[in-house]
């Protein structure tokens, strides 16, 4: 085992599916033989050369449209647009085609690509480099949507993202690049599309988060813990399409409380469907209203001020506190 | 230092083989088998004819909107009729000379219009992509194709079509220009039907002629007369050839005409005059091409009013297998199908709530 950081564990994935698979294709800006801006792809170029490490032109339609041909044709691309706020300008190919290419072919197709995509906040970036606009792409039946929020369970994610035979976005939290590192086995590990993890367990509340957000959510039932004797009960969501609602509803049911953490905007966003599940499958269980910690509704401001909209542990804290009074 | 001159490695050509009054460049025309000229006429015929069964079918609302080709038969075929059938082609939507060539059926295409998804299944014997409506999207994925063809070492290639209108989207300039960089074994159709709905091809664009667009990405690009099928054989051959040889894309621009609507949703009507329509009459693809073959003592007026009535029969039985499927068919629970390869828990409980609502409005219609 080594300790890794999540460059590191998410380079690991690529690496080793690529020696695995010949189907598997990385292409997107700088991938090449810079590494990638974020040097997520450091070294494939000079294992596996241009033609499966490909330096593409500047064009992030042209990108994620070339992948759902060579998916189309059977292969595994891996496309990287360099940042989330970027991938709009794809968003008509991955809405209109690899989403639904399996259905409109009738099951003759399918698109098995990645897009990976660094998101959020926190980076000190400039503009279009610091949303979080996941929602977009849960929105969209016929693609799946996963964000890891740690080193090892990165690595495992996309390793079964890449192997999945349907189209997945794959957000990775930028500012958890290089914040921690964590024991990552050389042997393969993978981790199901579509499931959740309980990080922590606890009796008292229920705490559902997500990429970046989930260091602080940890640290704020740490401190609960420690400070008013609260045990509560953290869920990594990992998938937020397909959600897995299994999970936090037999939480949530046990504990009766639940607070939702995520830095994109609060309206229509993750917390809005996992709230709406609470309430159709866990309303009599509840002992207080269900408490969202989010981003607010607008653009993320540059950064001086996005340590204020990102939420935090004394905000997590404080909406926790709120519903364990009621 | 000075002001010079760059000479690009590419001009524009412009083909034409045989003309409206069937007289044929005997130095330019492809050589082909008689029973490929005859073939390529049935094609025409069948999509011509189809085209008007379609018509009228929509017109009393026993199909949706479809999107005619009438005029445009001699583009789609000259283009497909050298293609292998481990080649492969991402259409448009208005390409049924091209799809029928290759294999799909008169059926699939009455259910697709008729409103069922089923219509859109391809059959595993075609290496082609499903209709795609989006403007010009679809040429990315001949793109990405063809980079895989290449990656595996093979010499197939990817025919991708689209009009004048796609030459005006974001995403026919990236797939151009992705194929120029890593010269893709890509041909690049444009059926300059001289429409976008109602914008005419000079709204499009100020270029003399779309094909040029080629030049800027660093591959040849020529224009044919489009109603013109030797001229479009001959020009698509040679892409094709150039391509297996690992020579890069080619973009062939067919200059033809949209001789009827848009869609059945439009009104033509409201924006061209039918004087604009009528000297394409003269120049019909199909006409011409009878008279070449019976010039050539291929084809006898007997003989085409025989493969009418070949084809009449043809159509008719299609239609009546796809209206008689069509009663079969329709159980809503479809729907959840082929979304992800595995139906999530979210899902299953979706279609399982359709389930039981379909069962109350099944309760209550029989208890009146």
């Amino acid at each position: 085992m080594a300790k890794m950081t999540m460059v590191q564990s998410i380079n690991l994935a690529l690496k080793q599916e690529m020696e695995g698979d010949d189907r598997v294709i990385v292409l997107g800006e700088d991938v090449g033989k810079d590494g990638g801006v974020f040097r997520l792809t450091e070294g494939l170029f000079d294992l596996f050369g241009g033609e499966r490490v490909v330096d593409t032109p500047l064009a992030e339609s042209g990108i994620v449209g070339m992948s759902i041909g060579m998916a189309l044709y059977g292969l595994r691309p891996v496309c990287e647009i360099q940042f989330s706020g970027f991938t709009y300008q794809a968003f008509h190919q991955l809405e209109s085609h690899a989403a639904r290419l399996r259905r409109r072919s009738r099951g003759r197709f399918s698109v098995p690509m990645v897009m990976r995509a660094p998101y959020g906040a926190g980076v000190r970036a400039l503009e279009h480099h610091s949303e979080s606009r996941e929602a977009y792409w849960a929105h969209t039946p016929g693609l799946k949507m996963v964000i890891p929020s740690g080193p090892r369970i990165a690595r495992a994610l996309l390793v079964s993202a890449i192997r999945d035979p349907d189209p997945v976005v794959f957000y990775e939290p930028k500012a958890l690049y290089r914040a921690f590192r964590e024991e990552v086995p050389e042997e393969e590990e993978t981790f199901p599309l579509g499931k959740s993890r309980m990080v922590r367990e606890g009796a008292d509340l229920t705490m559902i988060s997500f990429g970046a957000m989930l260091p602080p959510t940890l640290e704020a039932a740490e401190q609960l813990k420690t400070q008013d004797g609260v045990n509560a009960e953290v869920i990594d969501l990992l998938s937020i399409s397909p959600l897995d609602d299994a999970l936090f509803t037999e939480s949530v049911r046990k504990t009766g409380r639940a607070v939702i953490v995520h830095e994109a905007p609060r309206s229509f966003g993750a917390g809005a469907e996992i709230l709406s599940r609470i309430l159709e499958k866990s309303f009599f269980y509840l002992e207080a209203p269900v408490a969202r910690v989010t981003g607010f509704d607008v653009v993320v401001p540059l950064f001086a001020r996005e340590t204020a909209y990102l939420p935090d542990v004394p905000r997590i804290l404080r909406a926790a506190r709120g519903i364990l009074k009621t | 230092m000075p002001r010079t001159r760059i000479d690009l490695p590419y001009h524009v050509e412009r083909l034409s083989i045989l003309d409206e009054t069937g007289k044929v460049d005997t130095e330019l025309a492809p050589e082909l088998p008689d029973e490929m000229l005859l073939k390529i006429h049935r094609y025409m015929l069948l999509t011509r004819r189809f085209d008007e069964r379609l018509l009228a079918l929509q017109r009393q609302g026993r199909i949706g909107t479809f999107a005619p080709v009438t005029g445009q038969e001699a583009a789609q075929l000259g283009t497909v009729a050298p293609l292998r059938a481990s080649d492969w082609m991402a259409p448009a939507f208005r390409e049924a000379a091209a799809e029928l060539w290759r294999g799909r059926s008169l059926e699939s295409f009455i259910l697709y219009y008729g409103g069922f998804d089923e219509g859109g299944k391809l059959e595993e014997s075609r290496n082609d992509l499903p209709i795609s409506v989006p403007v010009g999207s679809q040429t990315l994925h001949a793109v990405g194709i063809s980079y895989g063809i290449k990656y595996r070492g093979k010499d197939d290639v990817v025919v991708t079509f689209f009009g004048d209108g796609a030459t005006s989207e974001g995403d026919f300039h990236e797939a151009m220009n992705f194929a120029g960089v890593y010269q893709t074994p890509t041909i690049f159709v444009c059926q300059n039907n001289q429409w976008a709905i109602s914008v005419p091809r000079s709204r499009q664009s100020r270029s003399q002629t779309l094909a040029q667009k080629a030049l800027a990405y660093g591959f040849p690009g020529i224009q044919v007369d489009g109603n013109d099928v030797l001229a479009v054989y001959a020009a698509a051959s040679e892409a094709i050839e150039r391509a297996r040889k690992g020579q890069g894309p080619t973009m062939i621009e067919c200059e033809t005409y949209r001789m009827l609507m848009h869609t059945t949703a439009d009104d033509p009507k409201r924006y061209r005059l039918e004087e604009d329509v009528e000297p394409w009459k003269a120049r019909d693809p199909i006409l011409r091409f009878q008279k070449y073959l019976a010039s050539r003592g291929l084809l006898t007026e007997e003989e085409v009013q025989g493969l009418e009535e070949e084809i009449k029969t043809e159509i008719r039985d299609a239609v009546s297998r796809a209206e008689a499927l069509m009663e079969t068919l329709g159980d809503p629970l479809d729907m959840f199908e082929h979304t992800l390869e595995e139906m999530p828990d979210t899902l299953k409980e979706q279609r399982e709530e359709l389930i039981q609502e379909l069962e109350a409005v099944g309760k209550e219609a029989s208890h009146g």
